[in-house]
């Protein structure tokens, strides 16, 4: 038997080079060979019966915390990359914050050679804005991307100084490469933990107004008038940023933006019902119902580019706590399909700007390979079964860390096979949960 | 249980019948409060453990005071004095403490529901004895029997008579102060609400947080139309600590437009309009000492009853309820 792999009878959705219907996908080598309606399998080859799923390309997920090095307990980038594969990504971008954060070669190296040894999805590491995210020295942006670093960011930190965060939009447009910032103005969020509104009135919870992104996005859209660049606003999550980011692109600013599942399925108020549930709590806080429309609308209408889940796991040890005291942060990657295709149901998206927020998107924003099953293109693609019902426990996870808003509950959509470069790195047993 | 709750967490979970029924016990509580030989057997071999991470004098004593007239063992426990100190964990700390089998928790900690995850580790009873800015819930039940009370006896009551607790439909209560940080506020909102009452709140805008609207408080600024024409008035203490924050310019202007002096009292309120205060006083900022001190005042009732009030609280968590059904000992 070759490594050739027919997908057979699936509905292919390639939002990027247009294609949505029943296909059988052909890869040969490592590449998506074809992709036709109409092909005769030879025998020697191994056949996927894909009827009654959809075949996509795999997902890329620009925000992911890996946790490795220094965090290991939580995380690694081989559980990390596993977690990926089992939910349909098939390309990663490894946020900075690791200890010590990734602002030198070494780090970048060792996060690139654990995902060779793992060789379960593509890690692209993302560099830090700042020497040690302290928001005071640019890191060597040159250095970083010659390591292999695809972006820039502080992430989990915001850059408070408004002149360092002008020379590290300027600075980076020297290699091309994108900031993707953490937008919270850390004086407004004070001793936040959740939403200011009613819910975080009634939980007796300090709030944080939607103000305290508003004011930053604002700032960096400015500075990008200023500077020139490419700004990725990571975790969108108020009807101002979104107001703001669409205002920007109709003036042709090069900013982009991503959406969390979280954001688009939540509210505050799931807060409130859950009851101090810490998994609930993250950075940027579940907003309000009327956040929530204009993020949802803002990703239909492509004024949000993607979805990415900033998967943040934590262990018990920063989750089991008062609501005050427990981390930022949910895990995301193994939930995102199912969330998305919710969202689906809900007539929010159409099942093509799903793919397209998951794909396509995505790999645009960052300028990355992937995201097309396009003939030539490596074959990294997820089979998905939109209609598979399955129980969300800890031990189906993949991931180290269990922290996530839908333990427990029933989801629907599952992806049921993952391949990257044409190696089978995920496969669901049939009937598996 | 205190209808299907096994704990008391906060207001919000209750219904009104709920919050009837353990007010209506408290009236009988606080019969035996007031006998010369006030101890009976009803909680004898039960155990209360006093869990408190917040300095408090008031409510630990009149939760330990409510156990002892039950006969129930109260333990004191405080966080200066714990492994809290050493790092440990609340979950940690309440599983080590419910190993050694009490029958209550009471809890009083800095973060808001903090009660609430130790009850979902804990199998005995757990108790709020206030969290963070979210509820301080015997607090509120003490306030709406305070205010029942008051009510009957303004309306003509003969002293000593149980309260009518239906009094409370239809009365106008102002609650005064930083509204923000007061978990007495939020309990006062839910549970008087529930029972038919209207709810003020009053302060500076930035003691007041967003969306108390939907608690169905109706938002003041200023004092006068906060506290004309209520029938009682709640003002909640200013806590010098929290003035570091920039939520007033200091205590010598809050006084002067949000405190209740004696004239303000005679000009704005009505005449038989009764002042709350959780406690403790500052006296010259909330409250002029002579309102503090004057006809006016309930405070010294509120403590009275929060020791009933308790009582109830703790009887019906620690099975009084089932065993009064098999005929065992009664309050």
């Amino acid at each position: 038997m070759t490594d050739t792999v027919f997908i057979e009878g699936g509905r292919v959705i390639d939002p990027a080079s247009g294609v949505d219907g029943v296909r059988t996908v052909v890869v040969r080598d490592g590449k998506v060979a074809e992709v036709a309606e109409r092909l005769e399998r030879p025998r020697d080859v191994r056949a996927v019966d894909a009827r009654g799923r959809w075949v996509t390309p795999g997902f890329l997920d620009l925000h992911v915390h890996l946790r490795e090095p220094g965090q290991e307990y939580k995380e690694t980038v081989a559980t990390g990359a596993r977690a990926a594969a089992a939910g349909g990504f098939t390309a990663v971008c490894a946020m900075p914050n690791t200890v010590p954060p990734n602002d030198n070669t070494s780090v970048t190296e060792l996060i690139l050679a654990r995902a060779r040894a793992a060789g379960l999805a593509r890690v692209y590491p993302v560099g830090c804005i700042s020497k040690g995210m302290k928001g005071e020295e640019l890191a060597e942006y040159g250095e970083l991307q010659a390591a292999g670093c695809v972006a820039l960011s502080d992430d989990g930190r915001p850059v408070a100084s408004s002149a360092l965060m002008r020379r590290a939009l300027e600075y980076a447009r020297a290699f091309d490469l994108p900031l993707t910032v953490h937008e919270e103005d850390l004086a407004l969020v004070g001793k936040g933990v959740m939403h200011e509104g009613p819910a975080a009135t009634r939980l007796g919870l300090k709030g944080i107004p939607a103000a305290s992104e508003e004011v930053m996005v604002a700032r960096d859209l400015a500075l990008l008038e200023l500077t020139g660049g490419r700004l990725h606003i990571a975790h969108l999550s108020t009807a101002g940023s979104v107001r703001a980011v669409r205002e920007a692109k109709r003036r042709g600013l090069s900013v982009t933006a991503e959406v969390t599942p979280h954001h688009l399925a939540l509210t505050d108020e799931d807060v409130a019902r859950s009851r101090y549930a810490t998994a609930f709590k993250m950075a940027p806080p579940l907003r309000s119902a009327a956040d929530r429309a204009a993020v949802r609308e803002a990703l239909a209408d492509g004024t949000i580019d993607c979805i990415a889940t900033d998967h943040a796991p934590h262990s018990p040890v920063e989750k089991d706590l008062e609501f005050d005291a427990a981390a930022n942060g949910v895990v995301g990657l193994e939930t995102a399909f199912p969330v998305g295709l919710a969202l689906v149901r809900e007539g929010v998206l159409s099942e093509r700007r799903l793919v397209e927020a998951l794909t396509a998107g995505p790999a645009r924003a960052f300028r990355l390979p992937g995201g097309s099953l396009a003939r030539g293109a490596p074959a990294d693609l997820a089979v998905l079964d939109p209609a598979r019902e399955w129980r969300c426990e800890p031990a189906l996870f993949h991931s180290k860390s269990k922290n996530s808003p839908w333990m427990g509950a029933t989801l629907v959509g599952r992806c049921t096979l993952t391949l990257v470069g044409g190696r089978i790195v995920h496969e669901l047993a049939e009937g598996g949960r | 249980m205190i209808g299907k709750h096994r704990h008391l967490t906060g207001l919000e979970p209750l219904t009104r019948e709920e919050i009837l029924s353990v007010l209506e016990l408290a009236t009988s509580m606080k019969e035996v409060l007031r006998r010369p030989l006030k101890k009976v057997p009803t909680l004898r071999g039960k155990a209360v453990v006093n869990l408190f991470f917040e300095a408090s004098t008031r409510t630990r004593t009149s939760f330990e005071t409510a156990a002892k007239i039950l006969s129930a063992d109260a333990i004191n426990w405080t966080s200066s004095s714990s492994s809290v100190t050493k790092g440990e964990t609340l979950v940690d700390t309440a599983l080590n403490i419910e190993a050694m089998h009490p029958d209550i928790l009471v809890i009083r900690h800095p973060a808001g529901g903090a009660p609430e995850l130790v009850a979902q580790h804990v199998s005995c009873a757990v108790v709020s004895a206030g969290d963070g800015a979210h509820e301080h819930p015997t607090q509120g039940l003490l306030d709406l029997y305070t205010l029942s009370e008051h009510f009957c006896a303004a309306g003509g009551a003969p002293a000593g008579a149980a309260p009518d607790f239906g009094v409370l439909a239809g009365k106008t209560i102002a609650i005064v102060g930083d509204v923000s940080h007061s978990r007495v506020a939020r309990s006062d909102l839910h549970g008087l609400t529930k029972l038919g009452a209207k709810v003020r709140v009053c302060g500076p805008p930035t003691m007041i947080p967003q969306g108390i609207e939907a608690m169905g408080a109706e938002v003041h600024h200023q004092l006068r139309p906060a506290v004309e024409g209520a029938d009682a008035v709640v003002m909640l203490r200013i806590q010098h600590e929290r003035i570091g924050d920039p939520l007033i310019p200091g205590t010598r202007e809050y006084s002067k437009f949000w405190g209740l002096n004696e004239r303000k009292a005679a000009e704005w309120l009505t005449p038989s309009c009764a002042i709350l205060h959780p406690g403790p006083i500052n006296r010259g900022v909330e409250l002029a000492p002579e309102v503090a001190d004057g006809a006016r005042s309930v405070i010294l009732d509120q403590v009275e009853n929060g020791v009933a009030v308790r009582m109830a609280v703790l009887y019906l968590l620690a099975g009084g309820a089932h065993e009064a059904a098999e005929g065992g000992a009664r309050a």
